[in-house]
């Protein structure tokens, strides 16, 4: 039995999946009968190994890929009901590797790209423009190729594009992977920033400390199963579900856990953190 | 002879401004296993594609320095004498993965060297098991998540028995049970079959507790080569240059900031669990043990 937010009233799910199950083409079942709702300006986090089925997951819930059975409700309707681009006005989609989606000459064409094809006046498409670039830090880059930028600021351009179709949810699929750890702070930031305004936000992610630092929920996957549906710290202190999933706690973490006999928490996710209850427990002595 | 000897060497692409190295000088020994850490554009995956002659001979710039590859020259040899020599792995799987089956991409290297079938079945069947892939011989490549095709990838590699092997941030799409795993199997082919292996990082958190030396690099230029402890011990030093520094070499920063002292020095959460128990939770009043 999965802990769900099966409470959870109509009109705050902005997404619900009812036994979902997928099959791709030549008989690899990756999503097993999932039951998951989301509401309105969730920060929520899926986390598992590879081919746990967190991508595939992601792909329903945009309509890019449609249930094999079992229904994804989105905004109240079912996705099979639903054209992909209607959709893409409320469930916006970056990929793992930007480059899978960046194909024009610069930036801003780049940005602009979706809200054109999507029937927007030129004023309102020029309004999410700015918005979207805005929100990513792109100004000086906007009339740069996309593809000649480095890694991490392509993948500002592809959830910047993303962005300026306006979508109420945003899934980014391992949006961290492959930055420094400083452009990893400021995309993590920005997006928290986009939470803030109301933007219901999907990582998808297996960077522990990232899911740490910013996600409020935490849906835990494995064998194209939820194992797991809990707060951030509920996550780190069941190593059993995370061994399960092909996760691992970061270092510290695991540090904390052999030597929680000696008082020490075992859900600490930073150094610092850590640092501070060695001092208490025993540092001054 | 070295596995790999730079010397003074500059390298600048065709059509760019800037060295992606700037006289970078390094000796890698045969057996050594070399850690490059670096963040994005530090010039270590153009260290990388020097090794094998994919630079000079496939990627245009402006070459200059010497370049030996166990001894040879690679400006002068054509790339497919260091084919059998030196196994690369890059960042992206799917760059390089092209085969209808698992089997067939790990085959394609020796099959190509003209290999007998037997001893090429047997080199896939061992390539395999080393990254923990036995039994996915018949799976298309393009079915595989990305960490396993990051395993196929390095299978690939070895099915050549390369007598060093680089590697190009390989854990970059494996999840954390798969980046332990590839790790160990880093590790093994150090340890059990001698194998060299450089391996460019931007994360010094796995290989900093067995690799030979690291080497830290930042806009082209080598800042430092050493065995990991001093240099992994500045974390500052370390976030400076766009790397993820280990995080118990931070818990030992932290403490040896905040009791004054540097007694502390952590490379693995082994070494950080005993190093606190001795010096830390028992001094504490009536401590319990």
């Amino acid at each position: 039995m999965i802990p769900s937010a099966h409470g959870i009233p109509q009109e705050e799910k902005i997404i619900s999946t009812r036994n979902l199950k997928f099959t791709y083409e030549g008989g690899v079942q990756a999503l097993h009968g999932l039951n998951l709702d989301i509401r309105h300006g969730d920060y929520v986090a899926i986390v598992g190994g590879n081919g746990s089925g967190k991508t595939t997951l992601a792909k329903t819930l945009n309509g890019l890929l449609k249930p094999t059975s079992g229904t994804v409700v989105v905004n109240g309707r079912p996705t099979s009901e639903q054209k992909v681009a209607a959709l893409a006005k409320v469930v916006g989609y970056a990929f793992q590797n930007p480059d899978h989606q960046l194909f024009c000459s610069s930036v801003e064409d780049e940005v602009r790209f979706g809200p054109q094809n999507l029937g927007y006046s030129e004023q309102e498409v020029r309004q999410k423009v700015e918005r979207a670039i805005e929100a990513m830090n792109l100004d000086k880059l906007r009339s740069v190729a996309p593809l000649s930028l480095r890694l991490g600021e392509r993948r500002r351009v592809s959830i910047a594009s993303v962005i300026a179709m306006d979508p109420q949810v945003l899934i980014l699929d391992e949006p961290t992977t492959g930055l420094d750890s400083g452009e990893s702070l400021e995309l993590m930031d920005r997006l928290k920033r986009l939470n803030g305004e109301g933007k219901t936000i999907i990582l998808i992610t297996h960077d522990m400390k990232v899911v740490a630092e910013h996600a409020r929920r935490v849906i835990v996957m494995a064998n194209g199963r939820m194992i797991l549906d809990s707060d951030c710290r509920g996550v780190f202190s069941d190593l059993a579900i995370l061994g399960e999933s092909s996760l691992e706690p970061p270092p510290v973490t695991k540090l904390a856990h052999r030597l929680a006999k000696h008082g020490i928490s075992p859900d600490v996710v930073s150094a610092e953190e850590l640092v501070v209850q060695l001092m208490k427990s025993g540092g001054g002595g | 002879m070295k596995a790999l000897e730079l010397r003074d060497v500059r390298f600048k692409y065709k059509g760019s401004e800037n060295w992606a190295l700037d006289r970078v000088s390094l000796e890698v020994e045969k057996g050594e296993f070399v850690t490059v850490l670096g963040c994005n554009g530090s010039g270590k995956s153009t260290l990388c594609l020097l090794t094998n002659g994919l630079i000079p001979h496939a990627i245009q710039g402006d070459l200059q320095g010497s370049v030996e590859v166990f001894g040879k020259k690679v400006a002068e040899r054509p790339v497919a004498e260091f084919a059998t020599k030196v196994g690369i792995v890059f960042q992206e799987p799917e760059s390089q993965l092209f085969c209808m089956s698992v089997e067939e991409e790990v085959a394609f290297g020796p099959e190509n060297l003209a290999v007998p079938r037997d001893e090429i079945k047997e080199r896939v069947e061992w390539a395999l098991e080393l990254v923990g892939m036995r039994g996915y011989n018949s799976r298309s490549p393009f079915s595989l998540s990305g960490g396993q095709k990051q395993r196929v990838a390095i299978a690939a590699a070895l099915s050549m028995r390369p007598e060093m092997l680089v590697l190009d941030e390989p854990a970059y799409a494996l999840d954390p049970v798969g980046r332990t795993g590839l790790y160990s199997v880093l590790r093994d082919l150090k340890e059990k079959h001698g194998m060299t292996v450089i391996l460019a990082e931007r994360d010094a958190e796995e290989a900093a507790a067995f690799s030979d030396r690291i080497v830290l690099m930042k806009d082209g230029k080598m800042l430092g080569s050493g065995p990991a402890r001093p240099m992994l011990s500045d974390p500052d030093r370390l976030r400076n240059i766009g790397v993820r520094p280990p995080q118990v070499t931070e818990v030992a920063s932290l403490l040896n900031a905040r009791m004054r002292t540097s007694k502390f020095s952590f490379l693995t959460v082994e070494e950080a669990e005993r190093g606190i128990l001795e010096s830390i939770l028992t001094s504490r009043k009536g401590g319990k043990r």
